[in-house]
């Protein structure tokens, strides 16, 4: 990772963390399913990254959205999940030579199939630890499951949208 | 030696996991306990400040609606003033100091608001140098808002009632029955009015307000009207009685806070006698 990538990386990590807490805060579609848009910022991470920075910064983008939301503790307990699941997956969801080194999991670059079998399973996970740790002892099982499952999936059309709208088919990220 | 390092020098990604899933959830367990010690939450100043200037921007849109809502508000209250202006050839009379007025309101701005997960809080452009106080109740001209739960120099966080670990004593206004309203994190236009018995003759419509036992709301402050009422499935003996509040927690602008003058003094009688004080 070069010091260009470094700055573009976090450049887009910035962004989305200032819509997610400007914009998306409130935004729930039907009451159920939640848009967490800032981890986009974290699957596009290149697969060079390794575990422990990457949960390290999960963690901290996770605990600076709990202040902002006052969820202290939740969406960090999430995101460092999140991050410690993203190389395992990485590995068992990519074909068989494994992906090119440099290559970063971003729809532009490997596809819209293969990101969505990458993406969903992780953003589902996410929201089934956070609707968890948010609901413990109070909402039923089939409630969290249902806000876990529509919440993923929204996250992931809007990680898609953002994507085909933003993302530079060559370079990664514009 | 070498192994049991070598083992979790291997591992030690997992062990960071470990350890950050851990003060992930010791973090959440301390910060759900009402009377917890919150650390950090946006009644911070760097935080608070930015969510002002966000509130800044989204609130001049709703400005419009807030000023109308204050004028009528401010005509509805001259109106009540009318009926308590002493006539020039009535005697003073010395009141007795059980009668005092013991409520002092304040108000404050919403900078902001959740209203989307089971706990939710608000944070209110007021703090300590304000004379903000944890615990004193907040509600808006609609009805009731919540209570204070911490306290900065110039913000302060309260809990929303939409908030499933507060509970707020309230009473039928019709019947003078009273119970714990509590919201069950499902609906956010509703919330439970709870330990109502099962012979209490409760209809669809009656208002429910706050019945001033906690001595934190005064009495009469407006919480909803009931929109449905029940048997209680797990517990016969009581209702489950179904309420709509008059509050709209999808705009919240300004809310006034009312601190009770005489909260320490109930608050130890309660201590001294082992009850359980609700908020």
């Amino acid at each position: 990772m070069n010091i260009r990538n470094l700055i573009s990386y976090s450049l887009v990590i910035l962004i989305l963390g200032l819509v997610q807490i400007l914009f998306l805060k409130n935004l729930a579609l039907f009451g159920h399913a939640f848009g967490f848009l800032y981890l986009l910022g974290l699957l596009i991470l290149p697969s060079t990254l390794r575990t422990i920075p990457l949960m390290l910064l999960a963690f901290v983008l996770g605990f600076i959205l709990d202040v902002f939301f006052e969820t202290i503790g939740m969406h960090a307990a999430a995101a460092t999940l999140f991050a410690f699941l993203k190389p395992f997956w990485l590995k068992t969801a990519s074909p068989t030579g494994g992906f090119d080194e440099a290559e970063e999991p971003s729809l532009p670059q490997i596809g819209l199939g293969r990101y969505v079998s990458y993406a969903f399973p992780l953003l589902f996970v996410y929201s089934l630890a956070f609707f968890t740790a948010d609901q413990w002892g109070t909402g039923g099982v089939i409630g969290v499951l249902s806000k876990s499952f529509f919440s993923a999936l929204f996250t992931l059309l809007l990680t898609i949208l953002v994507q085909l709208l933003f993302f530079r088919r060559k370079r990664g990220i514009s | 030696m070498l192994r049991i390092l070598q083992f979790l020098y291997r591992v030690r990604a997992f062990l960071l996991f470990a350890f950050l899933e851990f003060l992930a959830i010791w973090m959440i367990v301390s910060n759900n306990s009402p009377q917890g010690a919150a650390f950090f939450n946006s009644s911070n100043e760097l935080v608070g400040n930015a969510l002002k200037k966000q509130a800044d921007v989204v609130q001049f849109f709703s400005l419009a609606d807030a000023n109308s809502a204050l004028v009528d508000e401010n005509a509805k209250l001259k109106q009540e003033l009318l009926k308590f202006q002493v006539k020039p050839d009535s005697m003073p009379l010395a009141i007795d100091s059980t009668l005092e007025a013991n409520f002092k309101l304040k108000g404050a701005r919403v900078v902001a608001y959740s209203l989307r997960f089971s706990q939710n809080y608000l944070t209110l452009h007021k703090g300590s140098k304000d004379g903000i106080k944890p615990g004193m109740g907040v509600f808006n001209s609609q009805g009731i808002v919540g209570r204070v739960k911490s306290v900065s120099d110039n913000y302060s966080v309260a809990f929303s009632v939409l908030n499933t670990s507060l509970l707020i004593s309230a009473k039928i206004k019709s019947s003078e029955v009273f119970g714990s309203v509590q919201w069950d994190g499902g609906n956010t236009s509703e919330v439970q009015l709870l330990y109502v018995p099962r012979h209490v003759k409760a209809t669809k419509g009656d208002t429910v307000i706050t019945s001033g036992f906690n001595a934190v709301f005064p009495e009469g402050i407006l919480i909803g009207q009931i929109s449905k009422v029940e048997v209680n499935k797990k517990d016969p003996n009581y209702l489950a009685i179904t309420v709509k509040l008059s509050t709209d927690f999808s705009k919240l602008t300004y809310v006034y806070l009312v601190e009770n003058t005489q909260y320490q003094e109930i608050d130890s009688l309660y201590r001294q006698s082992d009850l359980p004080n609700e908020y």
